[in-house]
């Protein structure tokens, strides 16, 4: 019996010094996964600008470059896959209790089909992932995040009654964010979220496909999850798309949703912060306190993971925030103009670690910054050490300039760069979030 | 007789012995190396035993070169080329298999299909043992300071060791201590749930030992798979182009280059003693030589028991050196094939064949396989690490065919009615016949067979009792007690003796660290 | 509801009455909840067959701390310890046993008989026992130090001013250090060549364990057994007269004399926990008691994952909790006789049967009984260790009659095929009188009554997770600082108010004493 060469053939040409060739088993394609919209994303996605995403293949940008996705988002509609989400159900009489022990809000007061936004924390009261937190029945649950969080839940689990399934692969989702949204789900869905209040979940279905839709999202814009199984996950994609041409629907890769979850000011896990149980050492970790998610930290709530830390850690207060720098363009222009060129400008967000100075001291980093094509001012999101991170303190932060290194004037903001109304409003409601 | 007079004397052409030599020439020292065999290496040779078959004979991976000797004895300019190692691959007997890829996702996604759990806790195991990697890699550079002494000298280095200790969190302290006591076992049983999982990580911590997994003391040793990635040697599992034996002839180039004499097929059969002092060598031709500094890279039982008369070493010491524990435990079985073994579990060739195949299916596998050594008998069903080094270096076998290394545990020195040809051919069948659940075609496919036992392995490579490690690596034969309290700063009772071989603090491996640090002394501290 | 106490203790085992007796020594108001109608946990006595007063847990003492015997004047409550000489006698099927003795050089002369070698080496073996298990010793009697935090300087300066006292240099310590992780079979392997001494010494290492003697870290359990042995004696062999509940009994005596109140039949259901701090226990039925402190006696996995509520603890705690191994491997068979046992190799009565008869003819005869064990069967050919207290103590047998105590290992906890049932319980009763019969033939004919615990027996009757006689296992990764687990090693549980006694707290099992005393010291000093 002679061995088979498994998978597309492989020729073996002559000459001693040439190993046999493979099939494609260390391609991006064999060693990541592909979501359950792979094969209208892969099609679409021209620019072949594809990035690991939870050992998925996610695409950066679908064009050659991301500008039309970006403003898709804030003027009509971007449709992003975000299927690599990791989610867990949880289910049983103490789910709710497991829950309430785990992530730093009151899951008590979650109501039915509410979702809530919020970090947990180990031990020391160090964030080790955010994410949504959503109560499909009294108890059942439906937890996202960004890492693997099936150990931890099971450990936390001990002694109670709850059944914990990761249900990641059995749920597909996509997100349609920006202004018109709304107008293309009352056309695909029949007008099931109309009413939908921000932070709510409803069901319903797009195209025949049973759907769950979620008044939620990255990008700090109108927007809306939906999630589907994974066989009806092409009937989604393909209903959102053509009740979605009308409102200039277009797919949006990463980078498009990383420059507005910038202006959106909000966190990404291991970019603005170091998962407490990832950091190798204790100074990369973070309470939600020094990350800007300190109401989300209910004290009053009895036994929570990390709580004794986090009363002492607010009883001190914290020794950093998480802001809004805005640099000053009349810094940049004279910087840039002191070469002789107008100010050179980030196209894509930056994840790069870049100092912070109050004078000639380092008083923080900023962990993500972007030029904003909406609000013409380059942002980034910083970790300031406390005096320096009240809002309207002047600091700067590091540019390169021409190979330099240079110092440009900024000033501490609000994370929200850009928080419209539509948001959260409904048309014709009050907002019940 | 004559004498020839040069600088310092190396016995013993192993990759640690010309480590020392290449040191000591580029520090301007006139150096002889003596290396009994017609090759050099010692047991990290290449040799062509069948024609057009090379065989990395004894050692077969280069696990964890030191990053420090590469650069500083620029290695890749004297041909050292090191391919990485992709995968490992455990066949299972249900036909199922489990890898490890050099990808972290694709092994969290081959883990995950076996436990969803084991897939989160892999990563959180290896950020623990990054971090302990971190805390443990000064001692692994350091010389090991003496116990017993009082002088400023060792109690600074173990005061240095105590602050540095004491700097680690309560959560990596605690790691440390459970990871220097417990089993392989025990330990991997507190993380992972996938029998095919615990069973290959705990493999690293019984090689070269005659532990079981669920023997304490084997847990510290799955540490050092991690090592690696502190030091930007990322992939640090490799094969060397041309076998393992080309290392040593990278690190002889080197040493050569700086001046450094290498003299093959001369044994040393002892050393010269005057007045208390190594004073040189004498050949097994008659020819003496003589240096300053004579520096033993054998084992310790060879440098102290053999080269050296009794009565030139205090008592205590020689008892220390009897009793240092070397029992062989590990076999090799090197294989040229027709064709490439066909593996049931995943059939087909491909890239599973350019990475280590191990067969460690489960715990219970590998402790009955132990079962057999403590008693004396080899394993009928022995642990196996394989590689397919034609896969990853097409010129070790002629076009079309292959070579295999077959690395075997447990194969007990002190046999049973001790070992003979008979055995060792027995021992082979029981290699090929356990492969050969795994891949039926094996059998078919072999042209040539090459069994090496421990009896072999003493006999041609000249390690006492087959030991790869010079010495087992137990916890109480390690650090400042390799190869014995007081003696492990390379240096010997006897003035103008050093000793480099693995037998000495780090020990174990082809990591090179042991001669750098032994020309480290020699040359007072500085390289 | 039942009136406060400064201290409830969970648990009136030797341990648990040992704190409560200290505490309420210095005053405090201590309530001590047993769950059986018996006092002692396993450290008890009971009539199993009429007229035998049986140890159906613990049969020696290992240790027993002379300052706890002093502290609570326990002699006075009727404590009579008696001390064995010979320590231990291993039988042969054919040639010549071993007998070893209180005096090392009697012993020599013993085993001059088998090796000449051996008789040499034996006195410096023993030496070197005694000075390694000094330095264990020193810290026995103190808290386990925090390791990372600033008390490390203290840790060495004590060790260091231990050694000094005892009079270690720094060659003996640094020969302590090699042979600490050992395998017993390695460290015997450098003094003896004898079977039978190796064998007979290594039985010494695995008691209770779930390991074999050529098991890395068994010189440690061997040194541990040793502590406080007494010069040159080898495994000594200590009972108390009237059982070994008497000891408890007396210690129980002691406490009742402090003021501290003592209820049996009195199971605690649950530990009541308010606001993150133990405030008492609530027994069987529901009646609630509180307390200022609650000290729980009972082994870890009891304590805090039977006793507590699940979120009492944070996750990363009860993963260590969860870690804890317990994996019991000891049997235990009681046998009326109508006669002593007859040895081919030592027929007749004679002071050999007086210490422990040691069923260990070589080294490997244990580590073989060890391997089914790791598969989850029960040893072919088990190592046993039997008494026969009635010898020197005629009164816990009927007049004439004889009762032998037998601690069988290996038998798992956790059997792979099949459960503890019946036929199970019977086939180690019909094993150890069949390996026994191999040296005393006539042993069959006169056993009159038989009693055996398998593990899950041990667990049910004792409370002893997995049957785990030392309330988890006793090795290097488990001790000191370790023991239990890191963060509830002092003593103190990481819930307020809660501290721990038990033998799964540092210096671990066996009747000792000791972590009764030191918790006691602990809580006083809070």
């Amino acid at each position: 019996m002679s061995p088979r060469v498994f998978g597309r053939p492989g020729v073996r040409p002559e000459g001693p010094e040439l190993l046999p060739v493979f099939p494609p088993e260390y391609t991006a394609a064999a060693v990541l996964r592909t979501t359950p919209f792979h094969r209208r994303t892969e099609a679409l996605c021209e620019a072949g600008n594809w990035r690991r995403w939870s050992g998925f293949l996610a695409a950066s940008s679908y064009e050659l470059h991301h500008d039309r996705e970006y403003w898709a988002i804030r003027n009509s509609a971007g449709l992003i896959d975000v299927s690599p989400l990791h989610k867990y159900r949880i289910q049983g009489v103490d789910a709710e209790r497991l829950l309430d022990r785990l992530v730093t809000r009151n899951v008590a007061k979650c109501a039915i089909h509410q979702v809530l936004y919020t970090p947990w924390c180990d031990e020391a009261g160090k964030v080790m992932d955010d994410g949504t937190l959503c109560r499909l029945a009294d108890d059942v649950f439906r937890l996202t995040s960004a890492l693997p969080n099936l150990r931890w839940l099971l450990d936390n689990a001990r002694g109670l009654n709850v059944q914990i399934e990761d249900v990641s692969d059995a749920l597909a989702a996509l997100a349609l964010q920006g202004p018109n949204a709304r107008a293309i789900l009352t056309e695909a869905a029949g007008g099931v979220a109309d009413d939908l209040g921000y932070f709510r979940l409803t069901e319903g279905a797009i195209g025949g496909a049973p759907v769950q839709i979620t008044r939620t999202g990255y990008t700090g814009d109108l927007g809306y999850e939906i999630w589907t199984e994974p066989q009806h996950a092409l009937t989604l994609w393909d209903a959102l798309m053509a009740a979605g041409r009308a409102h200039r629907v277009v797919p949006a890769g990463l980078l498009a949703l990383d420059v507005a979850r910038v202006e959106a000011g909000l966190i990404l896990i291991e970019v603005d912060y170091v998962p407490s149980h990832q950091a190798v050492i204790e100074a990369r970790k973070s309470s939600p306190y020094e990350i800007g998610m300190g109401w989300t930290v209910k004290l009053d709530k009895p036994g929570f993971v990390g709580r004794d830390a986090l009363m002492a850690e607010r009883a001190r207060g914290p020794e950093w925030e998480f802001k809004g720098l805005e640099v000053s363009w009349d810094a940049m222009e004279s910087l840039y103009g002191a070469v002789g060129l107008p100010p050179q400008l980030p196209s894509e967000g930056w994840r790069t670690s870049v100092p912070v100075y109050a004078g000639n001291r380092q008083v923080g980093y900023a962990t993500s910054g972007c030029w904003s094509p909406l609000l013409k001012k380059y942002i980034a999101l910083a970790h300031l050490q406390t005096p320096h991170s009240a809002t309207g303190t002047h600091l700067s932060m590091e540019i390169t300039v021409e190979h330099h290194r240079k110092k440009a004037a900024a000033r501490v903001v609000e994370p929200q760069f850009f928080n419209p109304d539509r948001k959260r409003s409904n048309p014709g409601r009050a907002d019940r979030s | 007789m004559s004498a020839h007079a040069c600088d310092a004397i190396v016995i013993g052409g192993g990759h640690n012995g010309l480590v020392t030599a290449a040191y000591l020439a580029r520090a301007g020292k006139k150096v002889i190396v003596f290396e009994k065999r017609h090759v050099l290496g010692g047991a990290a040779v290449t040799e062509e035993i069948y024609p057009g078959f090379k065989y990395s004979v004894c050692s077969y991976v280069v696990s964890l070169l030191r990053p420090e000797i590469i650069r500083e004895l620029d290695l890749p300019r004297h041909g050292l080329r090191i391919l990485p190692l992709e995968s490992t691959f455990t066949p299972l007997p249900n036909d199922d298999y489990l890898v490890r890829w050099a990808d972290h996702d694709q092994t969290r996604r081959e883990l995950y299909r076996h436990s969803p759990r084991d897939a989160d806790a892999y990563d959180d195991f290896g950020r623990l043992m990054y971090q302990l990697a971190v805390a443990v890699k000064p001692i692994l550079a350091m010389i090991p300071p003496d116990p017993t002494s009082m002088s400023p000298k060792d109690l600074l280095g173990f005061l240095k060791l105590g602050k540095h200790f004491r700097g680690l969190g309560h959560a990596q302290f605690h790691a440390l201590h459970k990871l220097m006591t417990m089993s392989s076992a025990d330990l991997l049983d507190e993380w992972f749930e996938t029998e095919a999982l615990k069973a290959t990580m705990s493999a690293s911590g019984i090689i070269g030992t005659l532990l079981g997994p669920r023997s304490p003391g084997t847990a510290y040793v799955l540490l050092h798979h991690y090592m690696g990635e502190i030091d930007g040697a990322m992939r640090a599992w490799g094969f060397a182009k041309g076998g393992t034996g080309a290392v040593s002839e990278s690190i002889a180039a080197a040493a050569r280059e700086h001046g450094a004499e290498i003299r093959t097929e001369a044994g040393v059969s002892e050393v010269i003693v005057r007045h208390g002092r190594a004073v040189g060598v004498a050949l097994e031709s008659g020819d003496e030589y003589r240096a300053p500094v004579v520096v033993s890279a054998l084992d310790p039982k060879r440098t102290f028991l053999s080269l050296v008369a009794e009565q030139h070493l205090p008592g205590d010491f020689v008892r220390d050196i009897k009793r240092f524990r070397i029992r062989g435990s590990s076999g090799k079985v090197n294989l040229s094939l027709g064709e490439l073994p066909d593996f049931t579990a995943k059939p087909g060739v491909g890239p599973l064949h350019q990475g280590a195949i191990s067969i460690s299916p489960s715990f219970d596998y590998l402790e009955r396989a132990y079962d057999d050594a403590k008693y004396g008998e080899f394993s009928t069903r022995p642990f196996m690490d394989v590689i397919i080094p034609s896969m990853i270096d097409p010129e070790m076998a002629p076009p079309g065919k292959h070579v295999m290394s077959i690395f075997v545990q447990y194969a007990p020195s002190d046999l049973r009615g001790g070992w003979d040809e008979a055995k060792r051919e027995a021992f082979g069948d029981a290699v090929v016949d356990t492969l050969a659940q795994y891949a039926p075609n094996l059998p078919g496919a072999i042209l040539h067979r090459q069994v090496l036992s421990p009896w072999d392995i003493e006999r041609s490579m000249g390690l006492t009792a087959g030991n790869i490690f010079h010495g087992e690596l137990s916890l109480q034969q390690l650090f400042c007690m390799r190869p014995a309290v007081g003696w492990a700063d390379y240096t010997t009772p006897l003035d103008g003796y050093f000793q480099a071989g693995s037998g000495t603090h780090p020990g174990g491996g082809v990591t090179g660290a042991s001669g750098r640090l032994a020309a480290m002394k020699i040359l007072g501290g500085k390289l | 509801m039942s009136a406060g106490f400064d201290t409830v203790v969970i648990g009136g085992g030797h341990n648990g009455l040992v704190t409560a007796a200290y505490l309420a020594k210095a005053g405090q108001g201590v309530l001590v909840v047993e769950r059986r109608e018996l006092l002692g946990g396993a450290a008890t006595t009971e009539e199993i067959f009429p007229g035998y007063r049986v140890d159906t847990g613990a049969h020696r003492l290992g240790g027993l701390s002379a300052q706890v015997v002093a502290d609570l004047g326990l002699t006075g409550h009727g404590l009579e310890v008696l001390a064995a000489d010979p320590t231990v006698f291993t039988p042969v099927g054919n040639g010549i046993p071993l007998t070893l003795w209180r005096d090392p050089r009697e012993t020599a002369e013993s085993i001059r008989r088998i090796s000449r070698p051996d008789a040499e080496a034996w006195v410096p073996f023993t030496e070197l026992v005694g000075k390694a298990a000094s330095f264990l010793q020193a810290a026995w009697t103190t808290t386990p130090p925090d390791v990372t935090g600033s008390d490390l300087g203290d840790l060495l300066a004590g060790a260091k001013l231990g050694l000094k006292l005892r009079g270690l240099g720094r060659k003996d310590m640094a020969e302590v250090m090699r042979i600490l992780p050992m395998s017993i079979y390695e460290l015997l392997d450098e003094w003896f060549e004898s079977d039978l001494v190796r064998g007979t010494v290594a039985a010494s290492a695995i008691g209770g364990l779930c390991q074999g003697p050529m098991s890395g870290g068994t010189v440690y359990t061997f040194l541990h057994h040793h502590v406080g042995a007494g010069a040159g004696v080898i495994r000594p062999t200590e009972r108390v007269r009237g059982g070994v509940g008497q000891l408890s009994e007396a210690i129980a005596s002691a406490c009742r004399q402090y003021g501290a109140e003592v209820r049996t039949g009195a199971p605690v259901e649950r530990i009541l926990v308010d606001d993150g701090a133990a405030k008492g226990v609530v027994i069987a039925g529901g009646e609630e008691v509180r307390a200022e402190r609650v000290v729980s006696s009972a082994d870890p996995r009891r304590t805090f994952v039977h006793l507590l509520p699940p979120d009492a603890i944070g996750p990363d705690f009860a993963r260590k909790i969860d870690h804890v191994r317990f994996r019991g491997v000891c049997a235990k068979v009681h046998l009326g006789l109508a006669g002593l046992p007859d040895f081919t190799c030592l027929p007749g009565a004679g002071p050999h049967l007086e210490g422990v008869i040691s069923i260990s003819p070589s080294l490997e005869y244990l580590e073989r009984a060890y391997d089914p064990v790791k598969y989850g069967a029960i040893s072919d050919a088990p190592y046993l260790e039997l008494s026969i207290p009635s010898l020197a103590d005629p009164g816990v047998a009927p007049a004439g009659k004889h009762l032998a105590s037998i601690v069988m290992q290996y038998a798992p906890f956790s059997l792979r095929d099949g459960a503890w049932d019946e036929a199970a319980r019977n086939s180690i009763g019909d094993l150890v009188v069949r390996t026994l019969a191999r040296y005393a033939p006539n042993i069959e004919a006169v056993v009159e009554g038989r009693h055996v615990m398998t593990p899950l027996d041990l667990q049910e009757r004792f409370g002893l997770t997995e049957g785990n006689i030392y309330h988890g296992e006793m090795t290097l990764d488990q001790l000191l600082f370790m023991r239990p687990v890191p963060g509830a090693a002092r003593y103190r549980a990481p819930v307020k108010g809660l501290y721990l006694c038990g033998a799964g707290t540092h210096p671990g099992g066996g009747v000792t004493g000791m972590p009764g005393l030191n918790a006691a010291r602990g809580i006083l000093k809070d």
